[in-house]
């Protein structure tokens, strides 16, 4: 019985501790971007007077004509190209990576490893860019963004692949497929977990990117999310309660995802870090 | 290799992640090494040797961030790993409110590095914020978080630790469960206590997922520069400048030739820290 006493009181504080240190700040932003002006710049966690929830919402979405609307749509769109061409492109790298050994895979390795540890360089990639006219475009972006995921899909991709028998490869060139339909028709649909797996982390990775946009993708047109809430904290430095609301608006979108794909992502992440 | 394998997994398959990557990632990379020797507008370009490297490691304003960028790395990744650890054997164990606590934990995870930066500034604030206020309510007065110039960078850390825990913990939480049963029940029989669990199972076990943690955590400590640009961008003065955030404000004060010196530095320094470390952690594993 006394076990049962020190493990209920153990579990009770370590949700006590869960609900200062985690909870505690999500609460602060989301009750402060329901308070009007004054009342937020207390920042403190008191209960509002009044509730000028949609005020403040429908403000910083009509904000600088809809910016953050507009950052929402190029964010998306960037997140979903950068994650298709990932699938395809890392799909395809990992295969053959896997079923092939030969003089060149050490080389191959040690470059996809590189590309985990090595932080970009910053200006000269801009400057390949920009003599490719991809310089301030979203399809630059988008590049860029896959570019620097490629080393940890294809990683995830690689060794997924151990699972899948050689003997289904064989059985599709005896019957007579070439290469590239036996890929994209018998192994791509096969390896549908671990490319779940990539949408769910490259989805939050890029959608929550600050550094490239900042670097690759300036412009005011060129709004994405995380920029838009960065300028905001200059623009809203009194008005606690939109930059809060901002703040909550955008991340809306990844804890959606995080609900709906939570024991996948969990699994996921592990499977690769861990092999990785 | 037959030569009808060779032709079935042809190495075409690696060209278009080859070309993406080797476009806008290795030759960028090689690239730098060259401009990094030059005074440059992205048109004209004038080779000036290493003069860029004598100023970088000369001037107390840019140098200051060798200093930085490591404390920051080895600060955070103890902390994620000290409880990492500890929030993974926690969360292993048969507790009714695990599902809540794996959640809860995990979650800072998925938010965006910018809008955790600006939750934390303002709940730091040293007179209004929430976390002042409530250490003077036990009757202490706390400290200003992000404008004191001797703790303004371990703020910062902490924050990045609230961040990037939920990250060690998961990679943590699989390591341990997959430790097989009979470790356990071997214990048992040798009558060891919960304390010999961890010491003696859980802790050499899991030592595939600790070296994952460690190395992830310190490369990312290195390369860190979106949550410091949030919070402080770099001030009080230089007090939380990070190389990174240094290769910003070259960047953007027009000195590329400098600011790519800078980004070299960085990449030598986390190769010469990182392979050493992953080949020094993963030669000492031990397989299940």
């Amino acid at each position: 019985m006394k076990k049962g006493v020190t493990k209920f009181i153990a579990e009770s504080a370590a949700v006590l501790l869960s609900i200062v240190i985690f909870i505690i700040p999500l609460y602060f932003v989301l009750i402060n971007s329901f308070k009007n002006r004054t009342e937020s710049a207390e920042l403190s966690l008191n209960w509002p007077t009044s509730f000028p929830i949609w005020d403040n919402y429908k403000e910083v979405l009509t904000a600088q004509d809809g910016l953050v609307l507009l950052a929402f749509f190029n964010s998306t769109v960037i997140t979903f190209l950068s994650i298709i061409v990932l699938i395809i492109v890392c799909a395809m790298a990992g295969y053959v990576l896997q079923r092939r050994t030969d003089k060149w895979s050490s080389w191959i390795n040690f470059l996809i490893l590189a590309g985990l540890m090595i932080p970009p360089a910053i200006v000269p990639t801009i400057w390949v860019l920009d003599s490719i006219h991809l310089f301030k475009t979203m399809t630059g972006i988008v590049l860029i963004e896959v570019a620097l995921s490629i080393s940890f899909s294809t990683i995830l991709y690689k060794g997924f692949m151990v699972t899948i028998p050689r003997e289904i490869d064989e059985a599709a060139v005896v019957d007579g497929c070439g290469s590239f339909r036996m890929f994209f028709q018998m192994i791509l649909p096969l390896l549908m977990p671990v490319t779940s797996t990539v949408i769910v982390l490259s989805a939050v990775g890029i959608y929550n990117d600050f550094v490239n946009p900042l670097y690759f993708f300036p412009g005011a047109k060129n709004a994405t999310i995380q920029l838009t809430l960065y300028n905001f904290t200059s623009m809203y430095n009194t008005s606690w309660n939109l930059l809060f609301a901002d703040v909550v608006l955008i991340s809306i979108p990844p804890l959606l995802l995080f609900m709906i794909f939570n024991k996948k992502i969990v699994s996921g992440m592990t499977a690769g870090a861990v092999k990785g | 290799m037959t030569k009808a394998s060779r032709k079935l997994y042809t190495y075409a398959f690696l060209l278009p992640a080859g070309l993406i990557y080797f476009m806008l990632f290795l030759l960028p990379t090689i690239m730098s090494f060259f401009f990094s020797m030059t005074r440059w507008d992205l048109v004209d370009w004038e080779f000036i040797g290493f003069e860029n490297y004598v100023t970088f490691f000369s001037e107390s304003s840019l140098n200051i961030g060798f200093r930085n960028t490591i404390i920051y790395a080895v600060v955070t990744c103890i902390l994620k790993v000290v409880f990492g650890l500890l929030l993974g054997v926690l969360l292993a164990s048969k507790l009714k409110t695990r599902g809540y606590l794996r959640s809860v934990v995990f979650f800072p995870t998925l938010l965006s590095t910018i809008a955790v930066g600006i939750a934390f500034s303002s709940m730091m604030h040293p007179s209004q914020g929430i976390i002042n206020k409530a250490i003077a309510a036990i009757g202490l007065a706390g400290p200003d978080w992000l404008g004191d110039t001797s703790i303004a960078l371990l703020s910062v850390a902490l924050v990045d630790v609230w961040k990037g825990v939920g990250m060690a913990t998961v990679i943590f939480l699989a390591g341990i469960m997959s430790i097989p049963e009979e470790y356990y029940e071997a214990l048992q029989i040798d009558g060891g206590n919960g304390f010999d669990k961890f010491l003696h199972i859980m802790l050499p076990l899991s030592r595939s997922a600790m070296n994952s943690v460690i190395i992830l955590a310190f490369i990312g400590g290195l390369r860190s520069f979106d949550l410091v640009w949030a919070m402080t961008k770099g001030g009080p003065g230089f007090s939380t400048d990070l190389i990174a955030s240094i290769i910003y404000k070259q960047y953007q004060g027009g000195f590329y030739g400098l600011a790519t010196a800078g980004n070299v530095i960085l990449f030598l320094g986390v190769s010469l820290l990182a392979f050493p470390l992953y080949k020094f952690l993963t030669k000492r594993e031990v397989d299940l």
